[in-house]
This record gives structure tokens, sequence and C-alpha cells, in this order.
């Protein structure tokens, strides 16, 4: 579904991304970790598009998306960014209908098929009662479950997401990160997901994948990836690993006596 | 999500037009009264039984002296208004418009050049302006864009910045011009303050092309504007062309202006205070006139209105003397600016 194939991205004459490879199938949410600066926001953009690469192939249904159009990307990829400069000033329905912009003609008239996936969207992430509301007097937590909708509305197969979590509470990540992992079954979507909480990552993810200094350091199911050794190499700190109580998922606990 | 509802700022905006239109036909050193323009432009729709009951002089007055000048100035309006509100939604800056980032400036310069050059006798030397203008206009914002850029992005301080100084230097080799072809410097100097040197319908029908593309396009780039108000990046991830879009938003919103600035002179002020006032008067939710989908077609009705109600106070104030209309739009725009400015300070104004 999405293929990546060794993707190089060069920046100011310094390799961001080095030999990047990685799939995601249908239905399977791919954590993207690691340190900050370690390329996840550049692999995120190179992939969606916006950011070309210099070598190798980002592909969605065995098609290359450099020889796509802005709009037929939009079609296949939907891009969940953080919500730091949101415009305040559109309504939650509006900015949530921009959505289906890949959809539209070139006036941007809206249709019937068009408002029913904006207010599907809206109902999904629970936020059909604020459709009316101004975007800037939401909350923060609120403000990026609008952004998912607007992705949502966007109606593809793929879901691409910055760090959507970072700017929430607890309640806001759990809910937000249940919401994205059930449309992945429901819908089959495939989900790409950079996370800086290693702990969400291992509840949330099928698969994790390790970055480091622009190359995958590891890639497999949470309990190969999140191990002690392979952290404390990569963030440079000691850390713990325990299993989760309940799930039996690996739990990262930051090693605070032996870093002070 | 209910269509029909939030239709009445276009009504108002309208009846405001038609409203200011009528009086603008209708006052002047000698006052036709509304009832006789009505009936003279009835008249003129061929078959349409009116009787000719009017003063003598009242068609001569509306058909060949005031209508033509309040069509100019109602086409100069919409222009200055509808693409000060492209220019704000294109740069993402509440301060864009077609003069602080230099593209008045610049078409002021290509319409002085192609005057200093010959002032145009015949027909198609008058439509040759506006195509002047519209030169300098696309020359000064590449300048004023390629400064200003930084890496891929288009920071507020560098744009104002460049603006200005271009503007400003466009603005001396004006001047500069102007001095040079000394025997029409009254002319051309009371064309820089805002007043129209031409009269009859001859320069409502040399800008009204351009117009007509340049607004027209811009009618229906509400949705890429609403687009690129997120960030080039989301506009992009979100389907949108943004190069090919910026690029036609440029060129329409120049050419609108370069057209009234050709005709119409150096006007300030309404492309900065029309947009914002339409803002700050319908911009609630849930049909907030921020969407440029509405703020656009608002705008261009709004920029009319305005200017014809600037254009009549600089024919009343001081009558018979009839003041550049620049220099209304400037004392009533700035006060009034910073009045919006400060009612707006606890609202989402931008």
């Amino acid at each position: 579904m999405l293929e990546v194939e060794s993707l190089y991205f060069r920046y100011n004459g310094h390799d961001v991304l080095q030999n990047v490879s990685l799939r995601i199938q249908a239905g399977e949410v791919l954590a993207l970790i690691g340190p900050n600066g370690a390329g996840k926001s550049t692999l995120i953009r190179t992939i969606s598009g916006v950011l070309k690469a210099r070598l190798g192939a980002v592909m969605v249904y065995g098609r290359e998306i450099s020889s796509l159009s802005p709009m037929q990307r939009a079609r296949y990829m939907a891009v969940v960014p953080q919500a730091r400069q949101l415009p305040g000033a559109f309504s939650v329905y509006q900015t949530v209908a921009l959505g289906r912009t890949p959809y539209l003609g070139w006036l941007g008239k809206t249709g019937k098929s068009d408002d029913l996936a904006v207010q599907r969207a809206l109902e999904q992430t629970q936020l059909s009662h604020l459709a009316e509301r101004m975007v800037g007097s939401l909350s923060g937590g609120e403000q990026q479950r609008v952004l998912l909708a607007r992705a949502l509305a966007q109606e593809t197969p793929i879901l691409l997401m910055d760090e959507p979590t970072t700017h929430l509470d607890l309640e806001h990540q759990t809910v937000l990160l249940n919401l994205v992992r059930s449309l992945t079954v429901e819908r089959g979507l495939a989900v790409l997901a950079a996370l800086h909480d290693l702990n969400l990552a291992s509840l949330y993810a099928d698969r994790v994948a390790l970055i480091a200094a622009g190359r995958i350091h590891a890639m497999g199911a949470p309990q190969q990836v999140l191990t002690s050794e392979q952290l404390s190499h990569v963030y440079h700190v000691p850390v713990q690993v325990v299993p989760h109580p309940q799930y039996g998922s690996p739990l990262v606990l930051p090693d605070g006596r032996r870093t002070r | 999500m209910k269509r029909s509802a939030g239709l009445h700022p276009y009504l108002i905006s309208v009846a405001l037009l038609l409203m200011a239109l009528l009086a603008s036909v209708a006052l002047g050193p000698v006052f036709v009264s509304p009832g006789d323009v009505l009936r003279v432009l009835l008249a003129q729709i061929p078959g349409l039984p009116v009787k000719a009951d009017w003063q003598e002089f009242a068609p001569t007055i509306v058909l060949s002296i005031r209508l033509p000048h309040a069509m100019l100035m109602a086409l100069t309006g919409a222009a200055l208004a509808g693409s000060g509100a492209a220019f704000q939604g294109l740069f993402r800056n509440p301060l864009a418009d077609p003069y602080l980032i230099g593209v008045a400036s610049g078409a002021g310069l290509g319409a002085v050049f192609a005057l200093a050059v010959k002032w145009p006798s015949n027909l198609l030397g008058m439509y040759s302006v506006p195509a002047a203008a519209f030169l300098g206009a696309i020359a000064t914002i590449a300048l004023v864009y390629s400064l200003a850029r930084v890496g891929r992005t288009l920071p507020t301080t560098t744009l104002i910045l460049a603006g200005v100084a271009v503007s400003a230097f466009a603005s001396s080799l004006t001047s500069f011009l102007m001095l040079r072809s000394n025997q029409e410097l009254r002319r051309a100097l009371s064309w820089l303050l805002g007043g129209s040197v031409m009269d009859g319908w001859d320069p409502f029908w040399a800008a009204l092309p351009y117009v007509l593309v340049g607004l027209g396009f811009l009618s229906f780039s509400g949705h890429s504007l609403n687009l690129l108000q997120f960030g080039e990046e989301q506009a992009q991830q979100l389907g949108l062309n943004t190069e090919r879009a910026k690029l036609l938003l440029i060129l329409a919103a120049s050419l609108a202006t370069a057209a009234a600035v050709a005709f119409s002179g150096v006007i300030g002020f309404i492309g900065l205070v029309v947009p914002h006032t339409i803002r700050l008067v319908w911009g609630g939710a849930p049909h907030s006139a921020h969407d440029y989908r509405r703020l656009l077609p608002l705008s261009i009705l709004g920029g009319s209105s305005a200017l014809l109600a600037a254009d009549l106070l600089a024919r009343m104030l001081l009558a018979p003397q009839v003041l550049p209309v620049g220099i209304v739009t400037a004392l009533a725009g700035a006060p009034f600016f910073l009045y919006l400015l400060r009612r707006a300070k606890d609202q989402a104004f931008w």
C-alpha cells in the first residue's frame, strides 16, 4: 500500500534521511520514534510529497508520488500536522471541509457527498457539537481533533501523522489514539505516525520504526524494537524497559537516578 | 449546513452600492433628483415607455459626466479592495495591500513611464496605459517577492521592508519622470493624488477588461486562499498546486490593481480598510467572512461603495473645488483603520 524505497533527502549539504525503506499494509499502524532531529518530520514531509527526495522512491499503490499532482497525492494520503499555527478565524466545519479539496472542481464548490464526508468525520472525532465554533476558541486537544477530522474527510487510504499527541494531555492523547486505532481497523487505513512518547508507540502501534540520524536503526514489533539496549544507544541515556502489567507490551522508564 | 443562510451581507452590500451610485450621480454642483436619474437611466433601455419629463440638462449630466465618473470610481474601488483582500490572504499578512507591498507604486511608475513617452491622444494609446501599469506592477511584485523571500518562506517583516523600499524607489523614479516632462506636470500630479484626469466613458471602458479578468479570477479563488491560510505545506498536502495558485493570484490581483492605478491614480487605504471592515462586521461564525469565498465578493462590492462615498466627499467638501479622492481616502481611511484596530483588540480580528 505505502512503500518507501531507499529514500535519501539532503538539506544544506547534510543527509537528513539516508537509505530509509519501509512498508505499511492496510489496517496497520507504524509508529516512527527517535530523538529530536532524527528525521521523523522530514520523512513524513518527504512521503507526503512536499519535500523532494534526492534518491529513492515513495510508492502508493505501486505509483511513484513524484509522478502525481498534488491533487492526486491528496486522494491517496492525508497528513495530520501539529496543531500549532492553525488559523483561528475559520469555523470547525469550514476547516474540516477543506479536507474535501482533492475532490472539488476548480471553483471549490462542495456537493452532497462532500457534506456527508465532513459530517461523518466530525462525528468520528466527536466534534459535531462544535461544528459552528471558531477554531481559535477551541482547546489544543480539540484543535488537534479538528486536524484529524480534516484528514478523515479527505477519505484517503493512507494517513500520515506528525506528532499528533505532543501538546495533548493524557486524556486527549488516549482518546485521539484510540480513535486512530479503531479507524485503522474499521476502514483498513495504513497509518504512519511520528510519536515522541515511546509508551504510546508501544501501546498503539503494530510495528515501530526507531530512527536515528536519518537512518532506520531498528524496525519491528514493539517488543523487538523497544529494548533497553537499543533505546539507550539511540537516546544516549540509560533506560529501563518493563512489561505493561495488563498487556505485556514494553513500557519504557527513564533511569532518573543514574542520569542525575 | 444551511446554504441559504448568510445571504444578507450580499443584499446589504448590493443595496449600499446602488445607493452610493445613485447619490454619486445625483449630487454635484447641479442637483439632479434621484427620480430624474432613474428615469434617464431607464429611458436608455430600448422599448421601455418612460416619459421624458426630467429637467432639460439631466441626460447630459447623468449620462456623459456623472455616471461614467461614478462607474470608474466603482470599478476602481472594487479592484483595490478585491486585490487588497487577495494580497492579505496570499501573503497571510493583515497589512498587505496593493500599496504597502509596492504593486501600486510599480503600476504608477509603469503608467507614468507610458505617459512620459507619449501622452495618449488616441484610444489605442490609452488602452496601452493599463498594460504599462500592469508590467510595472508585475516587475515590482517580482522584485519585492525575490527580495523578501527567505528560503521557502515569505516572512512578514522582510515583505513589508522590501515592499516599502521598492515602493519608495518606484515613487522616486515616478517623480523624476514627472519633473522631466514639465508640461504635463500639473496633470500628472493631480493624477498621482488620485484625481482621474480623463473624462467621459473612455477610461471606464479602457479599464474594464483588465479589472473584469483580474477580479473575475479572484472571485473564484476563495477556496485556494482559504487553503493558503494553513501555510503552503498544508495547502499542498490538501491537494493545492501552491506554486501555480500563488502565481495566478499575484497576476490577477496585480492586473486589477494596475488598471485601477492607471486610470484613477494613487488611491490608498481602500485595499486595506475595506476587507478588514468586512471581517469585523461579518466575521462571526458560522458564515464567517474570514472565509475568502465570502470575503472576496463582499470586499469587491464594499470597495465600490467605499470609493464612491470617498469620491462624493472629495467633490462636495470644498465645492466647487474638487479634491483628489486619494486625499480623502487617506484622511478618512487612516483614522478609521486605527479605530478598527482598537475595537478589534479582543476579537479574533485576523
